[in-house]
């Protein structure tokens, strides 16, 4: 642990140190347009001050992303008119609320593609035609840009009246399952003939070969896929947020950011997001970790 | 030995479809094996050894010619569970334990957890693994896999035993030690063996019966009868008996090599 955490922090301190420097010629402008208007005469120090404290900075400073983040989540729950402590439900100014709204789409989109994903790879490795058939369509699918389909998934179910978390976690699913796919079937497939061949001298029927032999086979394959899976859904449930005129989520977050200049509000969901990727893909880590230990297969 | 033969073939012929055109991997094999025999087949890669065993095992399906095994086809037999299969690797299962990689045909079988338990405990003294039921694949050295695997064909009541190259990957001393061991399995077991392999000592040990083969086509060159007692210390590799059978051996292979060329 503490030999891996010396790289990992100096890499860390290198990229806020980039961003902070990075901070000064991107806000730089700004500064030195009021100091004109106004008619002072800028020194240094303070136009490098302020390039880290404008309200609307074109890139804000880690400090400002990250009381920000404070703000919206732990400070606007406790003390917000509309928080968690005053009102006894979530803010809708809070990221904490936000973040649920996109977690809950993404791990219902989540499930589902997963699902799906098994299924057909199942009916890859099991069904010749489905072989020959399904592997063409699944990639033609990843082809289409999420940004395009999107918007007619969410207007689509829409006229039929479904609106709020399935449309999203559809968008989601559709992204989810692609990995799966993939890895699944290669999974499937990973025993050798000779382990195959046992089984048939057992006179051991597809499903049991399929449930002693080819299911765990799969199991690194599965987790593999599960990782790259989840991280997909969650950029699909914000793709899926953008349409529906940015009522909640962390895609209306940034939505709604943009529309007002609020580049401290991007950031912030920004990372909201990345820290939720990270947890969730972590969280699968750990799982693959209890599950290939129990089975033996730790490496 | 007046009953029916356990293995038969009769005019057997094997060719593989291949994309340099076909390959005859088996013309005119004929042989029958008694019950209780412990047969080796012996010959160069490409001869067909492990291709003639994989067809009693209804792993392959020769394209003319007759086989039966206990009077029945393969395939028959492969569903009566006629016969235990040791590959040339051990190939246990990595997530299963030992104990849970002997217990896989048992479960696929349909034997009862207290049944399971009672020969999963029976086969692992057989092989002399008591004491390793627990433990993971990975943390045995592969003799003891192979011997793992062993105690897996042993597990249910297949009264043949077809053995392709088991102990081919490992070194000479843990071979002899194996070999050994097989032949007083074979005695407590009284099974019908096949054996395949191309070590003429281990050949000539082991066996009642040596069924010599040649490659392009693969065929049988000769068969010997073992004038060697059932009884084999290690010490018989040394006798004048066992060295004339392995230079019959080493003959008829030489002269299946040298049509060939």
């Amino acid at each position: 642990m503490r030999r891996s955490a010396i790289p990992v922090l100096t890499v860390v301190a290198v990229i806020f140190s980039l961003w902070y420097i990075a901070c000064v010629p991107m806000n730089g402008q700004w500064t030195r347009d009021q100091a004109q208007r106004a008619g002072e005469e800028l020194s240094f120090p303070t136009l490098v001050a302020d390039t880290m404290s404008q309200d609307r900075p074109r890139l804000p400073a880690p400090h400002q992303v990250a009381v920000e983040l404070w703000n919206s989540t732990v400070v606007e729950e406790a003390t917000g008119r509309r928080g968690l402590w005053n009102t006894g439900s979530l803010s809708n100014r809070s990221l904490i609320y936000h973040g649920w709204v996109t977690l809950s789409a993404t791990l219902l989109g989540f499930a589902f593609g997963t699902g799906m994903g098994i299924l057909l790879a199942i009916g890859i490795v099991h069904n010749r035609a489905m072989d020959q058939s399904v592997m063409p369509w699944a990639i033609a699918s990843q082809t289409i840009p999420i940004l395009a389909i999107a918007p007619m998934i969410i207007v689509v179910f829409n006229a039929v009246g479904i609106t709020g978390i399935i449309p999203k976690a559809i968008i989601s699913a559709y992204l989810s399952f692609f990995p799966v796919v993939v890895g699944m079937v290669k999974g499937l497939r990973a025993p050798e003939v000779m382990q195959l061949d046992l089984m048939k001298t057992y006179s051991a029927t597809r499903a049991e070969v399929f449930a002693k032999l080819r299911w765990p086979s799969s199991m690194p394959y599965l987790f593999a896929s599960l990782k790259v899976g989840i991280a997909a859904s969650i950029v699909g449930a914000i793709v899926g947020e953008l349409p529906t005129g940015a009522v909640a989520g962390l895609g209306a977050r940034l939505l709604s950011g943009s529309y007002y200049g609020q580049t401290i509000q991007i950031w912030s969901a920004l990372f909201a997001a990345a820290i939720l990727a990270a947890s969730l893909v972590g969280l699968i880590g750990l799982i693959q970790r209890i599950t290939l230990k129990r089975m033996g297969m730790a490496q | 030995m007046s009953e029916q033969p356990v293995i038969e073939a009769r005019g057997l012929d094997l060719t593989f479809e291949t994309n340099d055109g076909p390959v005859q991997a088996l013309r005119d094999i004929n042989l029958s094996v008694a019950k209780g025999d412990f047969v080796s087949f012996i010959g160069p890669s490409g001869c067909g050894k492990t291709t003639f065993l994989r067809v009693v095992a209804d792993l392959e399906q020769p394209t003319a010619g007759t086989i039966t095994v206990n009077g029945m086809t393969p395939e028959a037999a492969r569903k009566a569970r006629a016969y235990g299969y040791v590959f040339q690797a051990a190939g246990l299962y990595p997530w299963r334990t030992i104990g849970g990689n002997i217990r896989l045909p048992l479960e696929i079988m349909g034997y009862s957890r207290d049944e399971q338990r009672r020969r999963v405990a029976e086969v692992l003294d057989l092989v002399e693994l008591t004491g390793f039921e627990k433990k993971f694949p990975w943390q045995l050295s592969g003799g003891m896999q192979q011997r793992a695997s062993i105690a897996r064909a042993l597990a249910f009541d297949a009264d043949i035993l077809l053995m392709d190259e088991p102990f081919g990957a490992l070194d000479e001393i843990v071979r002899d030690r194996l070999n050994e061991e097989l032949l007083r399995l074979w005695a407590a077991t009284s099974k019908t063996i096949g054996f395949v392999t191309h070590s003429i000592p281990e050949a000539v040990y082991l066996s009642t019966r040596i069924v010599v083969m040649s490659p392009r086509p693969g065929r049988i060159t000769d068969v010997i009868e073992s004038p060697l007692p059932r009884e084999r210390p290690l010490e018989i590799r040394d006798t004048k008996e066992f060295i004339e059978v392995a230079h019959r051996v080493r003959e008829g292979l030489r002269e299946g090599m040298s049509d060939a060329v």
